[in-house]
């Protein structure tokens, strides 16, 4: 999964090193802030760590082997945060000295690796283990799940960054200049290999570790102290965690053909050939044959700014669903922020 | 041993990339900082440009580097285009079939048509991919690590991440031979072949015990520190100096990007 040079363009990698930059920035404050002088020690041999693990071959059930990227170990182990760091510097040695990714593509693959991947993975985790024991075997369970959980949302990231490569930059010809194949094509190809092998690596390694630990070293198991600096933003981490799961997920939207049942405009109740899908996807039961006269005069009230997703501006309406993705996002982004702000205030208004 | 996949290989190459950078050569006279700046700008030159003729540029510029620095297609073949060529080459091959556009040719029996933009797309990844891989690895083989770290800090990356890398680099090899000695007791220990749980048993065990012996170096190593003043303040020395063919180098670079983004190569 680690993306070599050439696969995205200058603009992509520059956009997934913003993305990952405050992750960096605030994984690099929280860890100083907890470790104090034992960070650059701890933070350099858990990488070093991390690193190794990504080497080691794993036999796995039915003969195969395969690696784990140690993104669900690392989360579990050291929480999140301390994984993001850990991971970013074993994927830079990784690609600076082995050339294993790309320079370019340092942030997409920190991104993917160790932002998103320790970050679902440790609240899959956190979810199943719940209150259990320390040694109990659903914490194996959690563990596993979490891995392969990690695993596939880095991947599905990875996919989506390659499959949105020939939408958006493509010379005149029509030749894409980048990684060629569309969501269509790039998210199957590459879910398919991490759904099985990979994901199943990530998996038997990261449940393995947690049973082995169980047994020989329990205290690593025990949770993080919580920070007593959390930011209010960290406050709102499921709202966060359910958004990057939908901005993630939003350009899979470009892949179902037709509209969403339901969601048929009086356009299409009056279209001959809209009114076949619509009664094909309806079990046969045909719409009225007018429109109905609620829909014809609420239709007309309200014009979305952005219309179907695809801004009117935007000829290429591929381009338009991910732009308006990301505007919706960021809205909502903004939504929680007033929320948090919100609380906190009333917070200390109590006190 | 068996399962640490690549270990032999990591010391290789890390003692390849170090005898090949105290040799003369054209990029190992180079500042270090110049050098990756450089270097980058033409990574990103190969990334920027849409024309197959600019980046064949770019990729024999790359090999004349190379050979300037007394590096030879032989090892750049070993150490970075067969490994490309097998992997973006696997990953190109259906875009000729795959990318819509001008019908170029049709495959005999299977009937597949090739199309000009299919391979012209899959001619952009590989050349793309090559070239850049190979300016990488003309960065590791001409700089010793602990220069490609003071010439990141340079650059402006915070002192405690190249820190952290400097140390990183330092304890893999560390790491890698610890688990390579428990891998190693445990199996003289063992008179018949290990099957795959039992292998993966191993591999647990070796994992948690590596962890924890990780966690233990990391308490001693900032002990260690601390007894010799380490105060949470990191601090590197620069000890490099520039000559006007620094300069000269850097200003080529750089020009190559600027064209492309100027002249829309």
């Amino acid at each position: 999964m680690h993306i070599p040079d050439g696969y995205l363009s200058p603009s992509t990698c520059a956009l997934t090193f913003a993305a990952a930059a405050p992750f960096w920035y605030l994984a690099s404050q929280k860890v100083k802030r907890q470790l104090h002088t034992r960070a650059v020690p701890l933070m350099a041999v858990v990488s070093a760590f991390s690193f190794v693990v990504m080497m080691f071959n794993l036999p796995l059930p039915g003969g195969t082997t395969g690696h784990a990227a140690g993104l669900g170990i690392a989360a579990i182990v050291l929480g999140p945060w301390a994984a993001v760091l850990s991971l970013s510097v074993a994927l830079i040695i990784q690609a600076v000295f082995f050339g294993d990714g790309g320079l370019t593509a340092i942030g997409a693959n920190c991104l993917n690796m160790a932002v998103i991947g320790p970050f679902v993975a440790s609240g899959v985790y956190r979810m199943l283990a719940g209150t259990s024991a320390i040694t109990s075997a659903r914490r194996v369970f959690a563990a596993g799940a979490a891995g392969y959980v990690g695993m596939n949302a880095a991947a599905l990231a990875a996919a989506i960054e390659f499959g949105v490569q020939p939408l958006l930059f493509t010379d005149a010809g029509g030749t894409p200049l980048y990684a060629p194949y569309p969501l269509s094509i790039a998210i199957p190809a590459m879910m398919i290999g991490h759904l099985t092998i990979a994901g199943l690596a990530e998996a038997v390694a990261s449940a393995g570790l947690v049973a082995a630990l169980q047994r020989y070293e329990p205290e690593l198991l025990h949770p993080a102290p919580a920070s007593d600096t959390a930011s209010s933003w960290w406050t709102v981490r499921k709202l966060w965690a359910g958004l990057a799961a939908l901005m993630v997920m939003s350009p899979i939207g470009l892949l179902a053909a037709g509209t969403a049942w339901g969601e048929w405009s009086a356009e299409d109740l009056a279209d001959p050939v809209a009114r076949q899908d619509i009664a094909a996807a309806s079990g046969n039961v045909h719409p009225p044959v007018a429109v109905p006269e609620g829909l014809q005069k609420l239709s007309s009230i309200w014009t979305a700014p952005i219309p179907d997703y695809a801004p009117s501006f935007l000829r290429h309406e591929s381009l338009g669903y991910i732009l308006s993705a990301m505007i919706g996002a960021g809205l909502i982004i903004l939504g929680f922020l007033a929320v948090s702000a919100l609380r906190n205030r009333l917070a200390a208004v109590r006190n | 041993m068996g399962f640490l996949h690549g270990l032999d290989g990591v010391e290789r190459h890390a003692r390849e990339a170090e005898d090949a950078s105290a040799s003369a050569g054209f990029l190992q006279g180079l500042d270090p900082r110049i050098k990756l700046a450089g270097l980058l700008a033409l990574v990103i030159a190969a990334s920027l440009t849409r024309s197959l003729l600019t980046l064949a540029l770019l990729f024999s510029a790359a090999v004349v580097l190379a050979l300037v620095s007394g590096i030879s297609p032989r090892r750049l073949a070993r150490q970075a285009w067969l490994a490309v060529l097998l992997f973006t080459g696997a990953l190109a091959i259906p875009a000729l079939f795959l990318v819509p556009g001008d019908e170029l040719a049709r495959l005999p029996l299977l009937g597949w048509t090739v199309s000009s933009q299919g391979l012209r797309s899959a001619a952009f990844l590989l050349g793309r991919a090559e070239t850049s891989a190979t300016l990488a690895v003309l960065l590791v083989l001409t700089t010793p690590w602990p220069h490609v770290l003071k010439a990141l800090s340079s650059l402006g990356v915070p002192v405690a991440i190249v820190a952290v890398l400097g140390m990183t680099y330092r304890y893999i090899f560390v790491l890698i031979r610890i688990a390579g000695e428990i891998s190693e007791a445990r199996r003289s220990r063992i008179m018949s072949r290990m099957n795959g749980k039992a292998r993966r048993h191993l591999l647990f065990t070796t994992m948690a015990v590596l962890l924890g012996k990780s966690l233990a170096l990391a308490q001693d190593i900032h002990l260690a520190m601390v007894a010799r003043g380490f105060r949470g303040e990191v601090r590197l020395l620069h000890d490099f100096q520039t000559r006007p063919r620094d300069w000269t180098f850097l200003s080529a670079a750089l020009l190559v990007p600027g064209l492309i983004l100027g002249l829309r190569l």
